[in-house]
């Protein structure tokens, strides 16, 4: 009796396996890295055309196309790792557009060695993110490079949405009178990451706010609110992002540092480090600027949705030829709120 | 946060704003010099200058030490890094200090060097006892205040035979400078300092009582924190009004007239005083610096690697030596916000968030276009 | 510069460290520069080392100080009134 399976491939030992050359290579490990592990997790029916791209149905409005790098290291910290991290980033950055985001892509380069159990972890993080934000993932590449070339994994996503007639945001619409809204506190995500370095031996109940925050803006934009200017304040924090929006537009800001929410480990922690929470990243909050007269219902609107629960006015936009973003502090006095001069370093001695 | 929110309180600052307005006299300018970047920094971040009458300036001292590190002791660090391939371990803060030949530690790093930031001593000692077979060394900068914790890890490196760790060591003193300061021919226009808070914590309140005595000029210690510093002008102003010069003590809560003991004693035990050592800025300062003592020679890296210090000079349209002696102010330096950037810094003042120039140019540049 | 701050010890540790807590975030400290510390005081903190113990009873004065300060309104009432 012939016992020969014609197909047979042991499955991927998801356990204890690592990631090598092969799975790179284009041949039948990468083939069932694929099938077992990222079309396992990510199963949707343009995903399961298996083709080189994902044909999708004709889409109404115009449409919007975001793509991000995500290198975290730690891969995994408080409040999620790089996988829902890589999800929510692009889903956000197609949102703040204004659009609906429709389908997402996902493209791997993974460091020889790498173990699949935590590889495994990362893509079913991915998958539940991206099914819980509704937006699946069409499309993906894997790569492997040699150990020592890369950390760990590397993921890109591309997301695509539509956005309905009518809306149009844009950085350069800040007008002089405009109010400044914030949807919560921050520098949760960045102090969550530094907390779990290593050699930063600190240990603080931060959580990453990480977020898809489409149905927040989804709300928003129902208000009937007209908004002008929508953006995540990632790297370099909200103030980075709110420099980049005065230069859009030409336009000068004044900030209320009491109205800017911290919450109590992030402050501490960065008192430790000598950091300045407002340089530090976000990766579930947004700015919105709308006229002054729909302040209120806007308000209203990202209260009543639980990713917005402590919005809050924290600022107005003025007419400012220099572009300076500047803050009454919590003392009375006043400071510019500049660009982040190169990387933020702890101060220390 | 105890004992850091309620000296933030915006309400007392106000109150203790309405104390200087109401006792500084409308016909007389008030100068005053903080010495230390924690307390630029405060004023800075928090706006203070907007809650003073205009006749009370407060003048940016030179007290960062990363800002009054001079271009030759980068250089030498970088020089162990890159010539003699050992482990550089530095605070964050310097690492972007501008050396010679367009270098900081940082470029030195993307270029293949060794460099890591450390948060404490104890971070490199870890470091040199995982790399036995690299030599590892701190760069050991900083005043009175991170001197001590050097001292513990060379005492430690000592007592675990640690051969391949040593520092270069850049600690300055804080009184040394307020003296290169003061002792300029004509005297300077300061009408009293506001003195460092963490440095005096360890050297305590005495070693400022000769600038009061000899120079005449008030000083008063205070925290970091915004309070502090507001309470410490308004007892500047008393002692100006007054005609007093006498050293006060803001900082109760942890400064002594003695300091800490047990501190100065480590210190002495594993330093000694320079005969001089070169300042941006001030230029060269007799007994203003630290060098390990000859018992610890095995730990100093300038003598294990024979890295002379090359002096470099600084550039000559940098106006620091004047902004940090209080003669000029920033802005009127003209390569100030032009050629001198916090991205591309010049001068030492414009090193680090705390010295002078990077602090108006983040903070409060707005003031000149009002 | 000489960044620092006070934070509570919460915990002693071998050898001679201890875990402070400030606001929440802990972090293990070096002890080798104070004599004595003990568990409930507050020391500041300086690269992962106690530079000092915090005198709890002058940070009360101090802030004591502070509000028994001349008042805003009554400086106001005093600044209106000698100029009328």
């Amino acid at each position: 009796m012939n016992t020969v399976k014609p197909n047979y491939t042991r499955a991927l030992d998801l356990k204890h396996g690592r990631v090598d050359m092969s799975h790179g290579s284009g041949g039948r490990a990468m083939a069932q890295l694929i099938a077992e592990l990222f079309a396992a997790a990510f199963d949707n029916e343009y995903l399961a055309q298996g083709n080189d791209g994902a044909l999708l149905p004709q889409a109404q409005g115009r449409l919007v196309m975001a793509t991000d790098s995500h290198v975290v290291s730690p891969l995994f910290f408080a409040g999620g790792d790089i996988g829902c991290l890589s999800v929510h980033g692009t889903i956000n950055d197609v949102a703040v557009m204004g659009a609906k985001p429709l389908y997402l892509s996902a493209s791997f380069i993974l460091e020889e060695g790498f173990p699949l159990a935590d590889l495994n972890r990362i893509v079913e993080s991915m998958a539940q993110a991206a099914r819980a934000a509704g937006v699946p993932i069409v499309t993906g590449d894997t790569k492997v490079v040699e150990q020592g070339k890369g950390d760990g994994v590397f993921i890109t996503t591309t997301g695509v949405g539509v956005v309905p007639d009518g809306i149009h945001l844009s950085g350069d619409q800040a007008r002089p009178g405009d109010k400044i809204l914030l949807s919560g506190s921050i520098g949760d995500h960045g102090m969550a990451i530094l907390s779990q370095r290593e050699g930063l031996t600190f240990s603080a109940p931060i959580v990453s706010d990480t977020a898809a925050l489409h149905g927040l803006i989804a709300a928003m934009l129902d208000s009937g609110v007209r908004l002008r200017v929508l953006r995540d304040p990632t790297r370099g924090g909200l103030a980075t992002t709110l420099n980049e929006i005065a230069r859009q537009s030409g336009v000068g800001m004044m900030l209320h540092e009491s109205a800017i929410k911290v919450n109590q480990p992030v402050e501490a922690a960065c008192e430790l480090l000598g950091l300045d929470p407002l340089y530090v990243a976000n990766e579930g909050k947004l700015v919105a600027i709308c006229a002054p007269a729909d302040a209120d219902r806007l308000l209203a609107a990202m209260r009543a949705h639980p990713f917005g629960r402590d919005a809050a006015v924290i600022g107005e936009v003025l007419a400012d030829a220099h572009g300076f973003v500047q803050m009454t502090t919590r003392l009375g006095g006043r400071r510019v709120v500049d660009w982040l001069a190169g990387e933020q370093l702890p101060r220390i001695c | 946060m105890k004992y850091v929110d309620e000296f933030r309180d915006g309400d007392l600052a106000k109150n203790i704003a309405a104390n200087i307005a109401g006792e500084a006299h409308a016909g007389r300018a008030y100068r005053l010099m903080e010495f230390c970047g924690g307390h630029t920094h405060a004023i800075s971040r928090y706006g203070l200058a907007d809650l003073l009458p205009p006749n009370v300036r407060m003048i940016h001292g030179p007290g960062c030490p990363v800002c009054v590190l001079p271009i030759g002791r980068i250089d030498q660090a970088i020089r162990l890094a890159r010539e003699q391939d050992v482990i550089l371990c530095t605070y964050a803060d310097t690492v972007r200090v501008p050396a010679s030949a367009n270098l900081s530690l940082m470029r030195a790093k993307a270029g293949g060097a060794d460099v890591r930031m450390i948060y404490s001593t104890q971070d490199a000692l870890k470091i040199a006892r995982d790399n036995p077979q690299r030599e590892v060394v701190f760069l050991a900068i900083g005043f009175e205040t991170t001197t001590p914790p050097t001292a513990v890890a060379i005492r430690q490196a000592a007592a675990e035979g640690l051969k391949n760790f040593s520092i270069l060591c850049d600690h300055v003193l804080t009184p040394a400078a307020m003296h290169a300061i003061l002792a300029v021919e004509g005297g300077v226009a300061l009408d009293g300092f506001v003195g460092p808070a963490h440095v005096s914590t360890v050297i305590g309140s005495k070693p400022y009582e000769p600038f009061a005595d000899d120079y005449h000029k008030p000083v008063v210690i205070a925290g970091f924190e915004p309070l502090d510093v507001m309470q410490a002008i308004l007892m500047l102003v008393r002692q100006v009004n007054d005609g007093r010069a006498a050293v006060e003590n803001e900082f109760t809560r942890a400064v002594t007239r003695e300091g800490n003991l047990k501190a100065q004693e480590l210190v002495a035990e594993v330093f000694e005083l320079r005969d001089a050592f070169e300042w941006r800025g001030l230029g060269s300062v007799p007994h203003s610096a630290l060098k390990l003592r000859p018992q610890f020679a095995a730990f100093d890296a300038e003598q294990k690697f024979k890295v002379d210090y090359v002096a470099v000079p600084d550039n000559k349209a940098c106006e620091c030596a004047a902004i940090l002696r209080g003669q000029k102010r920033p802005q009127e330096c003209k390569i100030f916000g032009t050629v001198c950037t916090p991205e591309n810094p010049v001068g030492s003042c414009m090193v680090s968030s705390e010295g002078a120039c990077a602090a108006h140019y983040s903070y409060g540049r707005f003031r000149e276009t009002a | 510069m000489c960044l620092a701050i006070p934070a509570r010890i919460e915990e002693l540790t071998t050898p001679g460290n201890a875990i402070v807590n400030l606001g929440g975030v802990r972090k293990e400290i070096s002890l080798a520069l104070v004599d004595d510390a003990a568990v409930g005081e507050y020391v500041i903190v300086h690269v992962g080392y106690a530079l000092q113990k915090l005198d709890q009873e002058e940070a009360e004065r101090t802030l004591q100080l502070f509000a028994e300060m001349g008042q805003l309104d009554e400086l106001r009432e005093e600044l209106t009134g000698g100029a009328a």
